[in-house]
């Protein structure tokens, strides 16, 4: 058990300030992720409810792909492919150089590209929650299209989004593990590395998961917290907010 | 020649042509691991999502630790609990006799993947039974049924329907996590992929698997959808 103790604590044979390290970059590839995903899946949900078939087709083909795809196939498949593609461009430019994406990057766009295929519905569901009297007031009111949006849809949308985007945010948390395969060092990294070297699957495996828990229970308290805050309009009657 | 190596033969890819039949191996075990573990969860989700509504505190407090903590933590963190850590149990697992479940990578997987899609599948499983309206059951015993009858005959039914959407859902999040088994030595059709990538460096065969990954998903979701409609067909409003 001391063993246990001294092989987590933060001295020079102790991986406590490794695992720490490896739970804030977790930490921030999911933070980092979190506004490029959503604003990509926004902006695919509107690409759903546009007037022009060739959007309606394209939001439609991009989210079949990035729902349907394990994302550990579009983690490589960005991973290397953004490695080829530009040593490709490179050579067709007739340069003399080498090319290697960061592994930080590379998790974060692909793992951008499947929360906003995920979120894209969430939107989309809370679009269809907004009533459309809520527009047609606005525009009878003489708002613009981007006062609309800024002052009467989005408020709303966000809203009723909350809920399932909490859900997008709690599945990334725990997607972000994947990036250790393209030796990005975060938790998990860190954990197979602790693995290797001192053999006690149990201690580092359980710390990561602990890691991990830890962050999906904050952030459980945290959405709950958000949802009552964004729903404090609507407490029922005789309830204190 | 054999037949999983035709589609590469006709296509003229090469890389297809030499690795086609490890990719088809590959698909035949990740259709295996996702329907047993799939399976397995379900049978085990309804007993465990009832104790969790109506057994004693001390086991409601455990199952709910069981679900909180294979809800919060990646599958890929349980998968390497198991492999790396059950697995380097040896003298033990020899003694009981059990090391050929603990050596195989595949059976592995399916521990890991079974208690991860339990713990989903029954929390799937508790929502739909608590969606199901009070005064059903209330009129249920009001009739004078007995707590078996209302449960089977009435409750469980109304679940089940609610329940299917998500149980859909879980089965293609099964199908798209089954990729993980590739990092634990697995050659299921992600890990026969990454051997062909690792022995050609040819990224159009990662495309491959993408494609028959997205058709597998696409059936998968068709075919639930079809199985839904004709199970709810008696609630659909007749134009």
């Amino acid at each position: 058990m001391s063993d246990w103790v001294a092989l987590l604590s933060f001295g020079p044979d102790g991986w406590g300030l490794a695992l720490l390290q490896g739970a804030w970059i977790t930490l921030s590839v999911a933070v980092v992720t979190l506004p490029f995903g959503l604003a990509l899946g926004l902006a695919v949900a509107l690409a759903f409810r546009s007037s022009s078939p060739f959007w309606r087709t394209a939001a439609t083909l991009y989210t079949t792909v990035f729902r349907g795809l394990p994302e550990l196939l579009t983690l490589y498949i960005i991973y290397f492919g953004i490695q080829l593609l530009v040593e490709h461009l490179i050579k067709l430019a007739g340069l003399q150089s080498q090319f290697s994406i960061s592994p930080f990057l590379a998790g974060v766009v692909a793992l951008g590209l499947v929360l906003a295929a995920f979120s894209a519905e969430v939107w989309l569901g809370a679009f269809n929650a907004l009533h459309k009297g809520q527009v047609e007031g606005a525009s009878a009111l003489g708002l613009g299209r981007f006062q609309t949006f800024r002052h009467i849809v989005w408020p709303q949308l966000l809203r009723a989004a909350l809920p399932g985007l909490g859900n997008n945010w709690m599945v990334l948390l725990k997607e972000t593990s994947l990036v250790s395969v393209i030796t990005l060092q975060d938790t998990m990294f860190i954990a197979t590395r602790a693995n290797v070297v001192t053999k006690e699957p149990f201690l580092f495996f359980g710390a990561a998961a602990s890691i991990y828990l830890f962050f999906s229970i904050v952030s459980s308290i945290g959405l709950w917290a958000l949802e009552r805050r964004s729903a404090r309009g609507f407490a029922p009657v005789g309830r204190q907010a | 020649m054999n037949w999983c190596s035709l589609p590469g033969y006709w296509m003229g890819f090469e890389v297809l042509e030499r690795y086609g039949c490890r990719l088809a191996d590959g698909f035949l075990i990740t259709l295996q691991l996702v329907g047993w573990s799939f399976c397995l969860g379900l049978l085990f989700s309804l007993p465990l999502a009832l104790m969790r509504l109506k057994a004693p505190l001390p086991v409601r407090a455990l199952l709910v630790g069981y679900m909180t903590v294979f809800r919060g933590t990646p599958l890929l963190v349980q998968l390497f609990l198991v492999y790396y850590g059950l697995g380097s149990l040896r003298p033990f697992w020899q003694e009981m006799n059990l090391w050929w479940f603990f050596r195989d990578p595949l059976y592995c997987c399916l521990f890991a993947f079974t208690l991860n899609t339990a713990a989903y599948q029954a929390e799937i499983m508790r929502g739909a039974l608590q969606a199901v309206p009070r005064g059903l059951s209330e009129a249920g015993r009001a009739l004078g049924l007995s707590k078996g009858v209302i449960l089977f005959k009435i409750e469980l039914p109304q679940a089940l329907m609610i329940a299917l959407r998500p149980l859909g859902n879980e089965l293609i999040i099964m199908v798209k996590a089954s990729a993980l088994g590739s990092l634990v030595t697995l050659y299921d059709l992600m890990g026969a992929t990454k051997f062909a990538f690792a022995r050609s460096f040819d990224l159009a065969i990662y495309l491959v698997a993408a494609v028959v990954y997205l058709a597998l998903v696409e059936a998968i979701r068709r075919l639930w959808a079809v199985g839904e409609r004709y199970l709810t067909r008696h609630l659909v409003a007749r134009a």
